[in-house]
């Protein structure tokens, strides 16, 4: 079972996540021009911003609302290990061939 | 409980190694796999949209409507569905909240306000898809060759295809071969390449059965917790185990929102 702590931590993780989305709505209305015109590796700032924030997003739900974060080391890991090996390792290889679906026609 | 020798034994199941229910454990796996899917998913939305840059239609000139208001407002309804679906998240970890101090009276307030959150969102995305489906007022040109170009505002003989502008012979043999379009399905929409549509529709699509699956079980929670169900097992866990599901639910918007209507 789960420990029943207060409600305070709940309600910062939503005011954390209310923050951040209305970031990433006002950027994605607003569009910063330096944001869209530099890019690292060959992805604009603007979208490494997107990306990160809603990692941090995702930490928090999976953290706090899933509880997740007071679970046991070894569950935490067997949860968290998969993704961060197989999720990173299927986009880089789609988005890799991708890039060069036009060049082998 | 009786706890014989046996129950004890490492190897017959007899202890927790990682302190959490079997029916827990089994919620965590089932998410984390189900996790799997949806980034298979979304990254063969990325591999498709790399290899058909060009056709490729920006989202947010394609979702910028709100209901009951007139002109363009992009992201702003999308925004509002994921605050529904953040404000659900809330409500549900309020619920298991209650649950764990035993409190039948706050599950069931909580719950109940965690489906009503379910069940806009699902409205909305109802809305979504119509008005995805049904297009805008001035359609597009779909080329003979599969290609989508819309008028130039104002002309009938310039036209603007993959962000070019066409005028003259060229305009006028693209519009010759090209019929009108409005909206979308899954074989052809106005707003660009088909695939984009056959995304929407397949991810939006399997992402909303999972919010229909959660209230549905929800429901079926919030009757349990009026028949006392959980009062006579001693403890909510289930509610908790739902919980997982809904907040699963709401993660994967999360990303959905970002890969689709952000990037």
């Amino acid at each position: 079972m789960a420990e029943s702590g207060s409600t305070r931590q709940i309600w910062i993780v939503f005011w954390i996540l209310f923050v951040l989305t209305t970031v990433e709505v006002l950027l994605g209305i607003f569009k910063p021009a330096f944001m869209l015109e530099n890019a690292v590796i060959g992805v604009s700032l603007l979208n490494h911003t997107f990306i990160i924030l809603t990692i941090i997003k995702a930490y928090y739900i999976v953290g706090t609302f899933m509880h997740l974060g007071h679970e046991k080391k070894s569950l935490q890991i067997s949860i968290v290990a998969p993704m961060w090996v197989l999720v990173p390792y299927l986009l880089f290889i789609l988005l890799c061939e991708a890039s060069f679906h036009g060049a082998i026609g | 409980m009786e706890k014989s020798v046996v129950e004890k034994n490492v190897w017959n199941g007899g202890v927790r190694p990682m302190v959490a229910s079997y029916g827990k454990l089994m919620m965590w796996f089932f998410l984390m796999t189900d996790a799997l899917t949806f980034s298979a998913f979304l990254g063969a939305y990325g591999f498709q949209r790399f290899v058909h840059a060009d056709a490729w239609p920006v989202a947010d000139e394609v979702f910028n409507h709100f209901p009951f208001l007139h002109g363009e407002y992009p992201m702003l309804f999308v925004a509002l569905m994921t605050f529904i679906l953040i404000m659900s998240s809330v409500t549900m970890v309020l619920a298991v909240h209650h649950g764990n101090k035993m409190n039948k009276k706050g599950v069931l307030i909580w719950l109940g306000l965690t489906i009503i959150g379910g069940l806009i969102f699902l409205g909305s995305q109802a809305w979504e898809w119509s008005h995805f489906i049904h297009g805008t007022y001035n359609g597009a040109l779909l080329g003979a060759d599969g290609s989508i170009a819309h008028y130039v505002a104002g002309t009938t003989n310039e036209i603007i295809r993959h962000g070019q502008v066409l005028t003259g012979d060229a305009a006028a043999a693209f519009i010759a071969s090209a019929s009108e379009i409005q909206g979308a399905n899954l074989l052809a929409n106005e707003y660009g390449h088909p695939l984009f549509g056959d995304f929407f529709f397949f991810i939006t699509g399997f992402h909303g059965f999972h919010v229909f699956s959660g209230v549905v079980i929800l429901i079926i929670i919030f009757i349990n917790v009026l028949r006392d169900t959980y009062e006579k097992r001693g403890h909510y866990e289930m509610v908790e185990k739902v919980g997982l599901y809904w907040h699963f639910v709401d993660l994967v918007w999360v990303f959905v929102f970002t890969f689709f209507y952000l990037v």
